[in-house]
């Protein structure tokens, strides 16, 4: 019983935060509210027993994410500009929400022992991890020896993201002075970058 | 921000203890929740936390760009180097188990080694996205301030031209 209430109030918190999220236009909060999503989240992990994922929820969703984004809030405006509904997109949101709500019938209870998932592999890790690995949580021995491959891939994903908002966002790239450059694609440059200033302020 | 005493003197305190958490998450992976990417993260938070309270050019100072490009890099070749290591005592890629003198201990030495990788990757990444997204203001403020002043410099062709950089300032 004491479950239901925690999850349901963690739920509902959760819908809450959401459509406030969406109704708000001032930007600021929007970014508030999207680190209390996260940490909500987080919250719901733990209460799922998924701490690690938790924590991750945590330091990504909530810290970093939330960071990051009050960062280019710096650079455009505070408010969101009035829009009025766009009813394709949110018919294709609502189908697809439905969708999803009939095909969560379909999936195993919580914690059912028969579930597909609890009957593939994760029995030889969950009991092998200690013979062969030796370590206590479980969880780091699938991460970094059952499934290393994948971690690779992700970490050199990360690699690549970060190079790419490198080369993008002018990381690499120094304000160019005028005697360094031929003047015509200076002036090319620098206006460009007004321009790009211009629509932000405005 | 840099002006408030007490932001000034609380992240002094918790600068270097959010560095010690980040530490302590990143070895005690094998053992408790938390692991390379959640330690990056913690660590590179301390770091956006100076650059926030005492200006993106100490924090920069701190931690140079071309090392932490170094870093990024050396956090995958780690763990990919950690990978190629196996294949020098007959194990197949990523198998840890020879690197140490028993099964066991070698898939500790390899599950620390790959997770300080991933943690200093993660960690340098997020550095270098938090320099970047912060220094776009500075880096726009510069290039029309160079703007104006190539303008003003030589003789003005372009009036017009001039007279919105000024309405600008």
């Amino acid at each position: 019983m004491s479950g239901f209430l925690v999850n349901a109030s963690l739920i509902s918190l959760l819908t809450l935060i959401a459509i406030l999220a969406l109704r708000l236009h001032r930007l600021f909060a929007v970014v508030m509210l999207s680190g209390a999503f996260s940490l909500v989240a987080a919250t719901l992990f733990v209460v799922l027993d998924a701490v690690d994922v938790a924590f991750t929820e945590a330091a990504v969703g909530a810290g970093i994410s939330s960071i990051l984004a009050l960062a280019t809030l710096s650079l455009v405006p505070a408010e969101e500009k009035p829009h009025s509904i766009a009813f394709v997109p949110a018919f294709l949101a609502l189908a697809t929400a439905a969708m999803l709500a009939i095909a969560v019938t379909d999936l195993p209870a919580f914690g059912d022992v028969n579930a597909p998932i609890h009957n593939h592999v994760a029995p030889e890790f969950i009991k092998g991890s200690a013979d062969d690995i030796g370590i206590p949580n479980v969880v780091t021995s699938v991460l970094a020896s059952y499934r290393g491959y994948d971690t690779l891939g992700e970490t050199v994903v990360i690699f690549t993201a970060a190079i790419a908002v490198l080369l993008v966002l002018g990381g690499f790239t120094r304000p160019h002075h005028p005697k360094n450059k031929s003047p015509k694609s200076q002036s090319r440059i620098t206006k460009r970058r007004k321009n790009g200033e211009g629509k932000n302020a405005g | 921000m840099q002006d408030n005493p007490v932001i000034r003197v609380v992240s002094k305190v918790m600068i270097p203890t959010v560095m010690l958490f980040a530490l302590y998450v990143q070895f005690h992976g094998d053992y408790g929740p938390g692991g390379g990417f959640q330690a990056g993260v913690i660590f590179a938070a301390a770091f956006v936390l100076n650059a926030m309270i005492f200006g993106l050019n100490r924090g920069r100072h701190v931690w140079p760009a071309n090392l932490n490009l170094l870093a990024i890099c050396a956090g995958v070749l780690l763990y990919g180097l950690t990978g190629v290591a196996s294949f020098f005592f007959g194990a197949n890629y990523l198998d840890y188990d020879v690197l140490g003198a028993t099964a066991k201990s070698g898939q500790h030495i390899g599950i620390l080694l790959v997770e300080f990788g991933v943690g200093l990757t993660v960690a340098s990444v997020m550095v270098a996205l938090f320099f970047t997204f912060a220094g776009r203001l500075t880096h726009i403020r510069l290039l029309s301030k160079m703007q104006a002043h190539e303008e003003v410099s030589p003789p003005a062709n372009k009036p017009k031209k001039k007279r919105q950089t000024g309405a600008r300032k």
